[in-house]
């Protein structure tokens, strides 16, 4: 393999790896500080034990997020550093707001949010939590804000060879960012509603801290099911973008070859790049994509065989990625729905519980098939339509390239396998005295 | 002069850095020296603990600001130096999960195991530091494309070697000093005889790294042009004689404080010496990176700056406010989270 393909594997699996962390970070810093105010208001206990409870399992997904995001910091300098003298101009200085603005704000009050409980009063405990909660969100605003860029640049002038910030508030304001926005940390505050679901399904099953668990439970249930909400609506707006600006990515989201109007969508499909066609196609709804994409059944859907060869981004990973996401969009709330509905007596739905339990990972995977859709169905570009992948990579040796991508794997495979080791142990071991 | 007081903070950027992860890769070092028993080890643990990853950023944000400021020198300097900086990733990354996990599980194998990750992704960054600054000071083969036409072994020169040694051992006296001010009882009676032996064997290395620095390098350049300059040289070895000074007196905040300027103006005098360049190329002095060539445009260095003076006297307001009210000395297992 070249240094371009063993570049693009190294960097799909260190961001991966890291964003397997960061969804959890995101929402579960904010749900955290809601007990902790909670507990601040009410003196309740049964609120510290909940935030010290989820707060450990915090913690050590905070740890390997932390961790894995330090590689990713220096990645574009070590394996894109033709992209990185390109576009440092502007992705650069986002990067550097992102650490001095939200990661020092988070990392330095996760300290005293961990140390601080016998020092601070709850109240000042409770500010904590919600700084450490507002940084980590705003650490996302900005790397969506870079990412935004990567995926619809603006504001910017070609210049001295390479792009020129000319517009701040254009790349601020980047309308694809602020979709991303939405739309990442919706699917984040998923992945934490049902990660406490899960876990109080798990532990009312064996009525265990029953008190703790049901509260958890309703928490879990009542905002995630605000979040499938969003996650879906806000999903299909993000698509209408998606059609507008980078219509070769929609094409191939859905597989779709030919031009048409009133293009429909076909419910059973399978993608043959090779003969430039779907091996499969099944089941249509009439004009179905047209809808979606445009909002009007008559709208005309550009295919795939309008695109150069050499312009389309690869069908196949694209296309199943996005069904895994939107299937995974449309289970998500319905089960959150059905806890709401039996939400006064949830013991007597032991199938419900051992479903919510299996359910966890979903919102994981959905995220993770998100992330696929984006950057795969960004190529052949890094930054669309003005810097080819294939121009970005540095000039290192496939030795070097090589090797750290085994290095990493390995590492990150047996930090993966530790992490969730002491996860599922500090989960089941359940809630210590406050 | 946008540029020039954009290398400036760059300088400070990385100083805070060392000053801040120093005495934590400093202790982590010191660890199998140091500690004894399970409260010893775990009192190490615990007086970087509430720290460690605030001081961390302090590297991210270096790395952040040369990408923003000089995207060229953020390029070359972090491909250029690809397998050391991977080295170092891997290493801070098994230190930073050390802290979290090793007290997860009460088994011998399980903590060892963390320990030594702890020790080795401690000491590993700072000898990588100091080899890759040491090359900095000196200049890599960079061709005319700013390409970096050697590999790791050739950053383990003489010099560079030097370099590291010298880092490793300025850490782990600033680590001592750190444990003196946080550890009680007999640990912190070896972090203070420790410190006592560290300080000759720093002095040595200073002397030596300056020496071997003045025929090596061309650091001293800018220095002889302005003799008010050397006024980082002398405040940095007031610093390390006001840490032994103090130490002596007991007075450990204070001995750590004359490290830490004396980490800082380490820093600031090599940068100071580097300037106007960012990278030297060995190969041909026209093709070295400067803050011209190397810059961004004039509007995002307005922008960053911006948002650097708001933000870093922020940052340095609060994180001064942790540092003040959790870092009392640490006398009993209650006091343990980690
Ligand atoms: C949508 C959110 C999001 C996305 C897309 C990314 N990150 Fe991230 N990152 C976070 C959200 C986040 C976070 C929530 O702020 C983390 C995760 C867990 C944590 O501790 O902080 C974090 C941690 C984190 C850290 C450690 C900060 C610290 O020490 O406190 C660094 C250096 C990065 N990230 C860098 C990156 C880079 C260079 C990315 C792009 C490829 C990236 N992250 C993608
Ligand atoms: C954290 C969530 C993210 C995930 C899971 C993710 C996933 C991926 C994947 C799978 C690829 C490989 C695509 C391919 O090669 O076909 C990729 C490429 C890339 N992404 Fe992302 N990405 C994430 C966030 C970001 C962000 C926030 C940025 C920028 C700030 C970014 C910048 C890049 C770059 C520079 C590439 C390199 C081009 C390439 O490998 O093809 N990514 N990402
Ligand atoms: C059911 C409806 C959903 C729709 C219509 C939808 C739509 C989209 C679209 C069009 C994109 C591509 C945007 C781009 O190219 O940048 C995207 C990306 C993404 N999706 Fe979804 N999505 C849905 C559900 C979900 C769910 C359930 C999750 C996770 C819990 C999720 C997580 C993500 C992530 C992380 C990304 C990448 C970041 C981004 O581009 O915003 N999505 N989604």
């Amino acid at each position: 393999m070249d240094v371009l393909m063993l570049s693009r594997l190294q960097f799909a699996a260190a961001t991966m790896f890291h964003f397997l962390f960061v969804p959890l970070t995101l929402g579960l810093s904010v749900l955290i500080a809601c007990m902790e105010t909670a507990y601040a208001r009410t003196g309740n206990v049964v609120y510290k034990r909940m935030a010290k409870f989820w707060g450990k399992l915090f913690l050590i997904n905070f740890t390997l997020g932390v961790v894995t995001g330090i590689t990713l910091e220096f990645q574009f300098g070590t394996n894109w550093s033709r992209y990185s003298a390109y576009v440092g101009d502007i992705f650069g200085s986002l990067l550097a707001i992102e650490a001095t603005a939200a990661f020092f704000l988070e990392s330095t009050f996760i300290g005293v949010w961990h140390f601080g409980w016998e020092k601070l009063s709850p109240k000042a405990h409770a500010v904590t939590a919600w700084l450490v909660a507002f940084a980590s969100n705003l650490s996302a605003v900005w790397i969506l804000i870079a990412n935004g860029f990567m995926q619809n640049p603006l504001g910017f002038e070609l210049r001295n060879g390479r792009a020129e910030l000319t517009d701040f508030i254009a790349v601020i304001t980047n309308p694809w960012a602020w979709n991303e926005f939405v739309h990442v940390v919706a699917g984040a505050f998923c992945v934490a509603t049902f990660f406490i679901a899960g876990i109080s399904a798990w532990h009312l099953l064996r009525k265990q801290n029953e008190e703790l668990f049901a509260k958890s439970m309703r928490l879990a249930l009542t905002v995630g099911f605000l979040a499938t909400v969003v996650v879906a609506v806000q999903g299909h707006l993000h698509g209408n973008l998606v059609a507008k600006l980078q219509p070769a990515k929609l094409a191939a989201m859905e597989s779709h070859w030919e031009t048409m109007p009133n293009a429909p969508m076909y419910l059973l499909q399978i993608p043959d790049e090779k003969q430039e066609g779907n091996l499969v196609q099944a089941m249509p709804v009439p004009s179905l994509l047209s809808i979606l994409a445009f909002n009007d059944p008559d709208a005309v859907v550009k295919g795939l065989k309008d695109f150069p060869a050499a312009d389309r981004p690869p069908v196949g990973i694209t296309f199943l990625a996005f069904r895994i996401m939107v299937g995974i969009g449309t289970l998500m709330p319905l089960l959150m729905l059905f806890g709401l509905w039996k939400r006064g007596n949830l013991a007597s739905c032991p199938t419900y519980l051992k479903a919510m339990v299996w359910a966890m990972p979903l919102p994981y995977l959905g995220m993770e098939a998100g992330w696929v859709v984006a950057e795969v169905g960004r190529q052949p570009w890094i930054v669309f339509g003005l810097m080819r992948t294939s121009d970005a990579v540095s000039p290192i040796t496939a030795a070097q390239a090589g090797s750290s991508l085994v290095a990493l794997v390995l590492l990150y495979t047996l930090l993966g396998a530790a992490g969730a080791y002491l996860m599922v142990t500090a989960a089941r071991k359940g809630p210590q005295d406050a | 002069m946008l540029e020039t007081i954009w290398f400036l903070l760059w300088g400070v950027l990385w100083a805070g850095y060392f000053v801040l992860d120093g005495f934590d890769l400093g202790m982590g070092t010191l660890m199998p020296f140091l500690a004894k028993d399970e409260f010893d080890k775990r009192t190490i643990y615990n007086a970087g603990g509430p720290f460690w990853d605030g001081n961390e950023v302090w590297l991210i944000a270096a790395g952040g600001v040369t990408f923003a400021a000089f995207p060229l020198a953020y390029a070359t300097m972090f491909s250029g130096l690809y397998s050391a900086l991977m080295l170092l990733l891997f290493a801070l990354i098994i230190r930073g999960v050390s802290y979290e996990f090793r007290s997860k599980v009460e088994s011998v194998a399980w903590r060892s195991l963390w320990d030594a990750c702890h020790t080795v992704g401690s000491f590993l960054p700072a000898l990588l530091l100091g080899v890759a600054f040491a090359n900095l000071f000196h200049g890599l083969p960079l061709d005319e494309q700013h390409v970096n036409q050697s590999g790791l072994i050739y950053l383990l020169n003489p010099y560079g070697l030097l370099g590291g040694v010298f880092f490793v051992a300025m850490f782990a006296l600033h680590g001592a000093l750190w444990l003196a001010i946080r550890a009680t009882g007999d640990i912190q009676a070896r972090a203070i005889s420790a410190a006592v032996k560290l300080w000759p064997a720093v002095l040595v290395l200073v002397l030596a790294f300056l020496a071997y620095s003045f025929v090596h390098t061309q650091l001293f350049g800018n220095y002889l042009q302005n003799p008010h300059l050397f006024l980082i040289l002398v405040a940095a070895v007031a610093g390390l004689l006001a840490s032994r000074l103090y130490l002596s007196a007991g007075k450990f905040w204070k001995a750590w404080a004359g490290s830490a300027v004396f980490i800082a103006c380490v820093a600031l005098f090599g940068v100071v010496g580097l300037f106007p360049a960012i990278l030297i190329s060995t190969l041909n002095p026209a093709w070295s990176l400067t803050i011209q060539n190397a810059s961004s445009s004039p509007l995002t260095l307005k922008i960053m700056l911006g948002v650097a003076l708001v933000f870093v006297p922020i940052v340095i307001a609060y994180q001064f406010w942790v540092y003040k009210n959790f870092s009392g000395p640490i006398e009993s297992e209650k006091e343990l989270e980690y």
